[in-house]
């Protein structure tokens, strides 16, 4: 390990001068100028931090708002005839359009508009890039978890209200809990998207994996290694990630045990 | 203690229950029996609103629950329903099963309704399975558990929704067995029901549907043993 350094400065100028190397000498240079020199490891760490807070952030998010977005609509759809709530079909309205337009339009743009338009004057580029993450997100997830409300057998719910619990203690108790049981490997799906979509925050200045590796080979003009290393992280990123899910499903099967 | 004039109820432009009357006094045991599809099973479920009614006015215990206005959830506490397919919630014990609803509506603390969840298991001699879950119970443990899960709620009423009809043979007398315990405790019961023993020997009177008509009603002695109504006569002959 101590004499890397000197290798790499040796087998540089050797590259640099035109003088025949192994392919060996030509990686090992490679490697350590995409992640050794000037401690750059340092800031694929810190760029792994920021993807990390990001995802958790609009992943909170997310979650937050694709639940309230689901449960008004699908207590909207569920309204006794007759009886309909105005108020409940405006915000239902809201919830439509939004999932629409979120739906509807790309990420990239999304994150452009939100970057460069929305909050133009803003200096913290990762911030707005974990706001517009889960502002997308929320509308997938909100239709991944309506359709869960869905699928559930009416009986649940009517058994829930037969008892005189109220149309939210019927829905957090009951349905919630089983939905979000019956949407997990959907959400899960949803969460991986969402991991490997911070690295779209570039674009508007979010300072994350991809960015630390798009520094690294603006100065060292080899895009192999820095690009190669961070797909590892991502992708080893997301089988923490499944792992932790299967663990989670296991654990809500519990009931299902005989 | 439940009054019912002039119900009707259409699902979209098929009537399934025809401008009904009916009065259920307290204590008394009404069975309903009657072809499938006559509207036996949406007539009970408008008693609690589980569906809502065409036409018609529902009372209960003085209250007119068809108004807009009424407090659907505090009459609901007061009306236990059991259901064909038990609806026991997958996701709890057998304890939260329980004692959830009468914990929410604030009517015990937990650990009040811990301990009533007890003796009414051991009722219907299911203490010892106070921890697990529904699927790990047969269809007759299921369809107590749902039983004591609508006693929970101290109603003044329980409707049973074809209480066994999902169950294998071998567990349907266990279930009647809890539903004749509770008749004899004097519980007001309406029960749609295929079972014409039970109905036979539990009822105090038999609605015969058909048709989302009441065709005939009486005490079980004499619908059983003279049956008037030709429909009534020919569904008789099919299941008895």
């Amino acid at each position: 390990m101590e004499q890397w350094p000197v290798l790499y400065q040796q087998w540089k100028q050797f590259i640099i001068a035109g003088e025949a190397v192994t392919p060996w000498q030509k990686y090992f240079v490679l490697f350590y100028q995409a992640f050794m020199e000037a401690d750059r490891w340092k800031q694929y760490l810190n760029g792994v931090g920021t993807t990390l807070t990001v995802t958790a952030m609009a992943l909170a998010m997310g979650v937050t708002i694709g639940v309230i977005v689901a449960v008004i609509r699908t207590s909207h759809a569920q309204q006794r005839p007759g009886r309909r709530n105005p108020v409940l079909g405006l915000i239902n309205l809201v919830c439509r359009v939004y999932v629409t337009v979120i739906r509807g339009t790309p990420m990239m743009v999304q994150l452009l508009i939100m970057g460069m338009v929305i909050f133009k004057s803003s200096r913290n580029f990762t911030m707005v890039g974990a706001l517009s993450l889960g502002i997308n997100s929320g509308a997938y997830v909100s239709e991944i978890i309506r359709g869960g409300l869905m699928s559930l057998d009416p009986g649940q719910a009517e058994a829930g209200r037969s008892l005189g619990l109220n149309y939210f203690d019927t829905m957090r108790f009951i349905v919630v809990p089983q939905a979000i049981k019956a949407i997990l490997p959907a959400l899960g799906n949803e969460f991986i998207i969402l991991l490997k979509d911070t690295s779209l925050i570039t674009v508007i200045g979010g300072k994350e994996l991809l960015y630390a590796a798009q520094g690294i080979y603006s100065r060292t003009y080899e895009q192999m290694f820095p690009l190669f290393g961070i797909a590892i992280i991502y992708l080893i990123l997301v089988m923490i990630f499944s792992w932790l899910q299967g663990i989670l499903e296991r654990r809500l099967r519990q009931s299902d045990r005989r | 203690m439940i009054d019912v004039k002039n119900l009707s109820k259409s699902f979209g432009h098929h009537l399934v229950l025809d401008d009904i009357s009916q009065h259920i006094y307290p204590g008394e045991k009404v069975v309903i029996i009657g072809p499938s599809g006559s509207g036996k099973s949406t007539f009970l479920r408008c008693l609690n609103l589980l569906e809502e009614p065409t036409k018609g006015v529902i009372t209960f215990d003085g209250t007119v629950i068809t108004d807009p206005k009424a407090k659907i959830d505090l009459i609901r506490r007061q009306m236990g329903m059991v259901f064909q397919h038990f609806n026991l919630f997958p996701n709890m014990t057998i304890r939260k099963n329980i004692t959830l609803a009468p914990v929410r509506t604030g009517l015990m603390k937990q650990s009040e309704a811990d301990a009533d969840a007890e003796t009414l298991l051991e009722r219907v001699g299911l203490r010892d399975r106070v921890d697990a879950y529904p699927a790990q119970l047969s269809g007759g443990q299921k369809q107590r558990v749902a039983i004591v899960r609508a006693l929970a709620m101290r109603p003044k009423v329980m409707l049973f929704d074809e209480p066994t009809s999902a169950l294998d043979p071998e567990m349907v007398g266990e279930v009647l067995e809890v539903m004749k315990q509770l008749a004899d405790e004097g519980m007001t019961m309406v029960v749609v029901t295929h079972e014409m023993g039970f109905a036979r020997e539990v009822g105090s009177r038999i609605l015969f549907m058909a048709d989302g008509k009441v065709l005939e009603e009486a005490p079980p002695a004499q619908l059983f043993g003279s049956p008037t109504h030709p429909r009534l006569k020919d569904f008789l002959s099919k299941v008895l």
